[in-house]
């Protein structure tokens, strides 16, 4: 269990803190939902769970971030990287830039902690089959879609094979299209049983994923609970929070008082 | 889909030739002498003959002879240009006088000076176009890494060599949005010139701006673990390679020597 215990964060050279005592856990296999209108803090959390923050971009850390029981601080980010990855929204800025094939790319991170090439090769293969992607092997990383390179950078992540996976919006800069993809390879993942804490503005795609969802609300943790309860309560839209479609149209059905059943999709649609 | 095996199949496509087959280091090696020779010799006949050996047949072995000439005359043209009208014009102990227009004298040592630096730099932009046409940087970085540069410092010699054709095409498409917008980016060089500072920002900014972002994603990656990373592929060389590397560094050294000291090549 990936563990948030009282944390608050302040980055380097500013006033206050970003996030103050956020309590929050991740469990095995279990998919969390980060919402929050923008400058809630979303990005900040992801930093700190992923161990960025403080160690690759200084600041101050308050309280504990621990893994299993055990305190994080300490330990430097690369070892750190076996165990938590983060994957950012803007695909393009996390390619390496040294690769000339989406294969290299992918194995960038396991090569940078020098496990055997046997291994390395093999991981990365997996990698790219987890999401299915290994048409894209031996592509150009740099001229692929922006919803493929995100894909890419996702498998670089797994070829890690990091047990937490933290993705601030992954989608944020996607077209539908490949919004659609990664969402599908999100989908894929969780059904896989990876835990993963997702921070994302498009409710729609967390309503599928998340078993549980915070909110935030200017560095604070203003709700956490099941996906289904917090989606749905009517404070969400206060808290700068678009519900997901189905959660509005509900609403707006109930508020009409008509039958939700009459007009529901059939099951199986 | 077949999954992809250690070897062959996880490069990226590209042109083949015995001479792109060559290790990385023995073409650089080749590239560094041939420049270095061009500026020690001097004159205008061997940096002539030498861009012909170690330049132009070996382009054209592999097969990228046209693009290299263009490539070189691209590159060594705004040098080219200002080193001739500087020569040509204004050398001051000129006494062949070949044309006078107003205060200016263009004589014929200047002229000969003009084509001497022009052979030079010829066969040094020659050098590097071929040594860049026939070589991925991530090959020569893999097999510098291999040799036991360090991680970083390979790392930072890939990024620079790979940064420069991404520059160029984000120039590219910045300038395609801008001329969208209407800006003049065609035209006499004085209106060029004219709509050039507000391509610069984007440009660099771009890169800059980005830095942290990248970082972060680079540390994310274990990118900052002390040690050696493993080598997904290493060039492959040979005995002959490694004798001729050394016979063209031992060459190169006895050229300088016999000119330092004076002996007439
Ligand atoms: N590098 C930084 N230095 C200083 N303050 C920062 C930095 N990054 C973010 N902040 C501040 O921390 C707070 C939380 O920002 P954060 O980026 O975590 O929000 P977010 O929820 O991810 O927003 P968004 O939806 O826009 O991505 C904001 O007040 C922001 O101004
Ligand atoms: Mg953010």
């Amino acid at each position: 269990m990936l563990v948030l215990d009282t944390v608050s964060y302040r980055y380097a050279g500013a006033a206050g803190d970003a996030v103050t005592k956020i309590s929050l856990d991740l469990r095995d296999q279990e998919v969390v939902g980060l919402v929050g209108a923008n400058e809630s803090g979303k990005s900040t959390v992801c930093l700190v769970a992923s161990g960025l923050a403080p160690r690759a971009i200084g600041g101050v850390l308050g309280g504990r971030v621990l893994i299993d029981g055990a305190d994080v601080a300490g330990r430097p980010i690369h070892e750190l990287v076996g165990t938590v990855g983060i994957c950012f929204q803007n695909p393009e800025t996390q390619l390496s830039g040294v690769t000339e094939t989406v294969f290299e790319e992918v194995a960038f991170g396991p090569a940078n902690l020098g496990i055997d090439r046997d291994e390395l090769v093999r991981r990365t293969g997996e990698a790219l089959e987890t999401l299915g992607i290994q048409g894209l092997a031996r592509r150009d990383p740099r001229r692929l879609s922006g919803g493929q390179m995100q894909l890419v950078a996702l498998a670089g992540l797994l070829a890690l094979q990091p047990r937490y996976l933290v993705l601030d919006e992954p989608t944020a800069q996607l077209d539908p299209a490949g919004t659609r993809l990664v969402g599908e390879a999100l989908q894929a993942l969780a059904q896989r049983g990876s835990a993963i804490l997702i921070a994302e503005h498009k409710t729609d795609l967390l309503a599928g994923l998340c078993g549980r969802i915070a909110v935030l609300q200017r560095g604070e943790l203003a709700m956490l609970g099941g996906a289904q309860e917090v989606l749905a309560d009517d404070r969400l839209e206060g808290l700068g929070i678009a519900a997901p479609v189905q959660g509005r149209l509900q609403r707006r059905i109930d508020a009409l008082g008509l039958a939700a059943t009459s007009i529901a999709p059939e099951p199986g649609r | 889909m077949n999954e992809p095996g250690p070897e062959g199949p996880l490069e990226a496509p590209r042109a083949d030739s015995p001479y792109h087959r060559l290790n990385p280091l023995t073409k650089a090696v080749s590239a560094t002498v041939t420049g270095i020779a061009a500026l020690v010799l001097g004159g205008v006949i061997g940096p002539a003959l030498l861009t012909l050996v170690a330049v132009i047949i070996p382009a054209a072995i592999a097969g990228v002879l046209r693009v290299l000439v263009r490539t070189t005359l691209l590159l060594s043209l705004p040098i080219g240009i200002s080193a001739v009208l500087v020569n040509v014009f204004f050398f001051p102990a000129g006494r062949d006088v070949l044309l006078r227009v107003g205060p200016i004298t263009a004589t014929g040592e200047g002229l000969s000076l003009a084509l001497e630096v022009l052979a030079r730099i010829l066969a040094i932009s020659g050098a590097i176009t071929l040594f860049y046409l026939t070589t991925r940087p991530s090959d020569f970085v893999a097999d510098l890494e291999h040799r036991g540069v360090s991680s970083r410092l390979a790392f930072v010699a890939n990024a620079s060599a790979q940064t420069v054709p991404q520059m160029l095409e984000r120039a590219g498409s910045i300038v395609a949005a801008q001329r969208a917008r209407g800006l003049d980016t065609e035209g006499s060089i004085v209106r060029r010139l004219r709509a050039l500072p507000p391509l610069v920002g984007p440009v660099i900014l771009g890169t800059l701006g980005e830095v942290e972002e990248r970082t972060m994603a680079l540390e994310a990656r274990g990118f900052s673990r002390p040690g050696r990373r493993t080598l997904l592929r290493i060039p492959a060389d040979s005995g002959v390679q490694r004798l001729t590397r050394w016979l063209l560094v031992g060459g190169l050294s006895v050229l300088a020597a016999s000119r330092i000291l004076g002996v007439p090549g």
